[in-house]
Order: C-alpha cells, then structure tokens, then sequence
C-alpha cells in the first residue's frame, strides 16, 4: 500500500549570519536561513534568507503562500526581495514577523525593501501582500496549526511549532537558552522556547559555535553545538538539525564539530544540509 | 509544563549574576524564583523550597515603620507594584521569625513582557545599616 506523505519540509538556506560561497562549504550550503513546509498545495517559507530565491520557484502550484519570519536581521529577510511571487500580480502573499513594542512589521521590513538599500518599495510589489504581527500566538494556516513565542535573541524573535495531523516540526534557527552565568537551567519551565520544542518530531536548531567559541560570544544570541544538544535533550525532541552554520565554519570543520559532539551525547542529531528534504509520513 | 515568558526567565539570570538579594513573583505574588543572597533573608534555599504561594512567603518576616509600627500589606512596594503595576521604592524594617531586625530599602518593579502584558514583579532588597 503506497504511503501518504502528510507534510514535506524542505531546507533552502542553513548558513548563519552572512551567506558563504565555494568549495568549503559546498556539502552544508552557503544560503541563510530559509525552509518550506508543504502540504498539497499548502505553503509555508520559514524566514527569508538568501535560499528563498531558489523556493520561489519551486512551487508554482500554490496561489497563497505564507512567510514566517523568526525575526528581521538581514540573514533572515535578505533573500525577500528576489522571492519572485512577491512580484506576480496572482499571487497571494502573507508576511507573518514579530511584533515590536514600537514600530510596526511593515514599517520594519521597508527599512529594507526600500532604497538606498533596494530598487522597489515593499508596498509597490504586485502581489497581493498582507502582514501579520505574531508574539505568543496560536494561530492556523490551511491545513497547520501553527504556535509561535518570544525566544531568547536580540530584538523581537519568535520560533515557531508547525504541527500538521499528529506531526511537529519546530523551527528555531536564531536562539540563545543558555544566556545567563550558569546557563541553561535545567527546569522546563525555565527554558526559554520549551513550549516550541516539546516532543517534536523535527527540532531545527541553531549551533552556530563549538563550545570553546561560545564563552567569547555571549550575548549574540547564538547556541554552541552542547547547548543545542541540551536544549533537544530538555524538549525531548525526537530528532534535531544542527543550523545556523557559522560562516567561518567549512564542512570539514562542521563534520568535526558534530563527532565531538556525538562522542559525548546519545541524543539523535545531524547537521541541517541546503537541499535536504524531510517527508511526514 | 508550560515554560515561563522569556522576560521572567531572563530576569531570573539577571538576578542570579547579582549581590543583592531579588525576589520574582507571579502577577499575583506567588515567590517563583529568588536568589542566593535572597536565601540569607528568608532563612531558606531556593533548591529546598521551590516556588512558595504568596501566603507562605509573605508570613516569614514582619515589615514595621520607623516608629515600630507594623505596616499593612498595602503600604510595601512589591504589593503595590502587584496592584498597580508600577515601580515603587520605600525604606522599612523587617524582623524575621527569629526576632532578628534589619532596617532594608525595597525596589519593586512590573515587569511588563514585549507583547505588553504584565508577567509578574521583581523586588531587590537593599540592606541598610541599624542607626
């Protein structure tokens, strides 16, 4: 009996901060952060980094498609001016980002689909364009239930929890639990982004430094590779990708950091990889 | 388990990096969290009790004015800030279960989350010299 693919989820940018190019970081990708979740016709892109070039084409079939932004920083919006639905009138397009106590998402997001820094004008783009402010929110999208909260960065940043039928991918690219002088505290409901991870099927993860990196870091809102490690382990995620890459990271390098990794944890885990599909089923 | 909003938990970090004694509460004045100095003033540790429900805290010393008398609830700031939901600062006397006197300045604040909802209070406790 065939089986039904119930939710696709597929990685189109992993790096962190800056997109990187050439032969070092061939094997994890270069683009920043972007993924999309499908469900027949049903589209979600999850934040707008450099990969959401190549995701705007790669569903013509979907009329209505939802972007979920964690936050603004340029490596998560820096690719959502070459999304080309943005720019076909028969597309509908729903941003949906983290509001601020002061200014609103659209406002934000013109600072930069605007010149100097880009040709055309957020509200100048022929789709029809729609914005959404997310905080601790609960709220469906076709097919998906989606959950969204604060998490631990600079600025306001939100991961999301997709759930689809009895399915979890939770999408945490930016985020930093550990901020503190003792850490993580190993308590739940001291965990910043608990809520988001509990029990999901996928946790997409940032683990941007080894650990020997991190103390000299603090405060930048990323993981290391241990903390993102105890974070899975704390939410009890079934399986967890290791993203936001650091740019000065080559593949052997992020080979090197998951194996030292591994020797010292059991929990299941693999670095996020540009290209790699996941299929719900 | 529900976890607590960001706000709360990075005031918990905060308050565990600091000298002086920090007491958070719920929006109704339940102790979640208090810090080591804090432990000195309660008498208890923090990883014996948990958090403790208003009723129980609030009974483990006594605030009195400077002419000695004891102060209603109202008048300290953490139980204003719980009702108001605004900064307040006074300068009182407490004396413990144990007959032990400390002239103490409390600061209390809301902490008001980004979504702008009130999540709970801090109160620091600043110990000041008997005249």
């Amino acid at each position: 009996m065939e089986t039904k693919i119930k939710m696709k989820v597929k990685l189109w940018g992993v790096r962190g901060s800056i997109p990187t190019t050439g032969p070092d970081t061939e094997k994890y990708g270069g683009n920043t952060s972007c993924a999309s979740v499908v469900y027949d016709d049903h589209l979600l892109v999850l934040d707008g980094g450099t990969g959401i070039r190549k995701c705007g084409g790669a569903y013509p079939a979907s009329k209505r498609i939802d972007i979920l932004l964690t936050h603004l920083h340029l490596d998560h919006i820096q690719g959502l001016g070459f999304f080309s639905p943005l720019f076909d009138p028969s597309k509908e397009i729903h941003i949906w980002g983290p509001a601020s106590s002061s200014q609103s998402l659209f406002s934000r997001i013109s600072r930069y689909l605007s010149p100097p820094l880009f040709p055309v004008l957020l509200r100048d783009v022929p789709c029809k364009l729609e914005l959404h402010e997310v905080s601790n929110s609960s709220f469906d999208i076709g097919p998906f239930r989606i959950q969204s909260s604060y998490i631990i960065h600079p600025g306001p940043t939100v991961g999301y929890r997709i759930m689809q039928e009895n399915f979890v991918f939770t999408y945490i690219p930016d985020h930093e639990p550990a901020l503190g002088s003792h850490g993580m505290i190993q308590n739940p409901k001291w965990v910043s982004g608990y809520d988001l991870a509990e029990g999901a099927d996928i946790l997409l993860h940032d683990a941007q430094y080894t650990k020997e990196e991190y103390p000299t870091r603090r405060g930048w809102g990323h993981s290391s590779i241990n903390d993102a490690g105890l974070f899975a382990s704390i939410t009890s995620a079934k399986h967890t990708l290791f993203a936001h890459h650091d740019p000065s990271h080559s593949d052997e390098f992020l080979e090197e950091m998951l194996a030292s990794f591994k020797s010292s944890s059991d929990i299941s885990a693999s670095l996020a990889t540009e290209g790699f599909e996941i299929d719900f089923s | 388990m529900a976890s607590h909003e960001i706000e709360i938990i990075l005031n918990r970090q905060l308050a565990d990096c600091l000298s002086i004694p920090v007491f958070i509460t719920d929006t109704i004045g339940n102790l979640i969290f208090y810090n080591e100095p804090a432990e000195e003033l309660l008498g208890k540790r923090f990883e014996d009790t948990g958090e403790m429900p208003v009723e129980e805290w609030s009974t483990i010393f006594k605030p009195f004015d400077n002419k000695g008398d004891p102060m209603p609830p109202e008048k300290l700031p953490l139980v204003k800030t719980l009702s108001k939901q605004y900064p307040y600062h006074k300068s009182f006397h407490i004396e413990s279960l144990k007959g032990k006197k400390q002239a103490i300045s409390v600061t209390s604040y809301p902490i008001i989350s980004r979504a702008g909802n009130f999540v709970g209070a801090v109160a620091i406790f600043w110990k000041q010299k008997l005249k």
